[in-house]
């Protein structure tokens, strides 16, 4: 399949790709990974006029802890997440995320800012991102902004990018002692997208009940979706198999699934609670109760 | 028609070169502008991992990458595999464990394969699995790629060992 014509361009800066964004308006897109795009394109379902290849800016690509959050260029790519050793020691959830989405190959190019700025409700790390209450900065014209994941997911293939934004880093609070979270997803065959996806993140108190728990989910609704009353009813409880059991509940609850190929919504809602309840005891093993 | 624009790139050892128009994917590219036909087009959506080649040492699928990404970049095909007339360890193993029947993911299996074996020398059966886990075969049921690879794993360690025994 040959994708439509487009002008190529392939700044050296971040300031050069905003200009070209602003220059080209709708018709110019960001190519990161291109995982996502250039199938798109291949099938006609996207057609940019003008590609801004932002593959060979550097210092777009790191994974580091710094002033309370762990910073995450937008560039870094799937494989480089799979291979943190900082990731490995404190952040198995974002593992347990990158490792499940496509393929080694895929996984060598796919960018984490691109799945995330590509605002498909079925790709893998906003839900995570959800979980986590990450931000994103996003770099345009008059500098950088903080937008809240919450606020970030506006609908399908929507994000709070303006055109001239490039989504540059992700911002994740450090979590206190005694967190943990987890990320459970079903999918058919290696490589295909999410029937339902549930990450949890939870951080414990003295005492051993929930202080904090952020549940994201994937796939079951028009953007990813935040479990906002699972997450409210746990909060000073302790997570046992019957609380757990409710908030799982609650999740599938607010999922908003639709039947396709993969299976009914009832289906679906079902396995909402039943990844649910997997994430959040693996979350729970995790913060070392 | 988009300006056509020039590609570099070091294949297999060499430096080649041609216009290309940016929407020109890496396979095309490879296989057409290169004359490089080893290199197989299979599904053509990123699923079956037919048309993976190591771009700068790493496996990527290229027919879903523009060639103009690759450029200044180092590619290694299927042709490249070959050293002085002798087969790659892990050739030898497809064709020795009966690692393919029609052939059509082989060449893309063995480029998969070669990464896994750059990363990790000694691979269990598990990380193979993982490893092939982009590259789909519709004859051999996977067993004798896997023993395929095996089997490269343990030539190259052999060699391995043989070369430092002689630096001793």
């Amino acid at each position: 399949m040959i994708p439509p014509s487009f002008e190529y361009f392939r700044p050296a800066t971040i300031s050069e790709a905003v200009s070209l964004l602003q220059q080209h308006g709708d018709e110019a897109k960001i190519l990161s990974g291109g995982q996502s795009l250039i199938p798109m394109m291949k099938l006609r379902l996207a057609r940019p006029g003008f590609l801004i290849d932002i593959n060979r800016i550097s210092g777009l690509s790191y994974i580091e802890e710094e002033g309370g959050f762990l910073k995450i260029g937008g560039l870094t790519r799937e494989a480089e997440l799979e291979a943190s050793s900082l990731l490995h020691s404190r952040y198995t959830i974002i593992l347990d995320t990158a490792s499940v989405i496509a393929d080694p190959q895929v996984r060598n190019l796919a960018t984490i800012g691109g799945n995330l700025a590509h605002g498909d409700p079925a790709n893998d790390h906003g839900a995570t991102m959800l979980a986590l209450g990450a931000q994103i900065v996003a770099t345009g014209a008059k500098g950088q902004r903080i937008i809240r994941i919450e606020d970030f997911f506006v609908s399908l293939f929507t994000t709070a990018l303006t055109h001239d934004e490039i989504l540059t880093e992700i911002r994740i609070p450090v979590p206190p002692p005694k967190s943990g979270g987890a990320y459970f997803k079903l999918e058919r065959k290696v490589g295909d997208f999410a029937t339902v996806a549930v990450a949890a993140q939870i951080t414990l108190d003295g005492g051993g009940a929930c202080q904090k728990a952020g549940i994201g989910m994937t796939n079951v609704g028009a953007t990813p979706l935040k479990a906002k009353k699972a997450e409210d009813f746990l909060r000073g409880k302790k997570l046992d198999a019957a609380n757990i059991n409710h908030s799982a509940q609650l999740a599938a609850d607010e999922s908003q699934p639709s039947p396709d190929l993969r299976g009914p919504a009832e289906y679906k809602k079902g396995l909402v609670k039943e990844l649910a309840k997997r994430a959040l005891s693996s979350a729970l093993q995790r913060a070392g109760s | 028609m988009a300006k056509k624009q020039l590609v570099q790139v070091k294949i297999n050892g060499r430096t080649r070169e041609a216009m290309v128009e940016p929407r020109l994917l890496l396979v095309h590219f490879i296989r057409e502008s290169l004359q490089l036909t080893g290199t197989h087009i299979g599904c053509d959506t990123s699923n079956c991992g037919a048309c993976t080649v190591l771009l700068n040492g790493k496996a990527v699928k290229s027919c879903t990458m523009f060639a103009v990404q690759a450029d200044g970049g180092e590619l290694l095909t299927v042709e490249g595999l070959m050293q002085d007339g002798q087969f790659h360890p892990l050739q030898e193993g497809f064709k020795q464990e009966h690692g393919l029947q029609c052939g059509f993911c082989t060449p893309g299996m063995l480029l998969s394969a070669y990464a896994l074996l750059q990363q990790n020398s000694n691979p269990t059966d598990q990380q193979i699995r993982w490893g092939i886990s982009g590259n789909l075969c519709r004859c051999t049921g996977y067993q004798n790629i896997v023993k395929a690879v095996q089997f490269a794993a343990r030539k190259l360690g052999e060699g391995k060992s043989v070369a430092q025994g002689g630096s001793k």
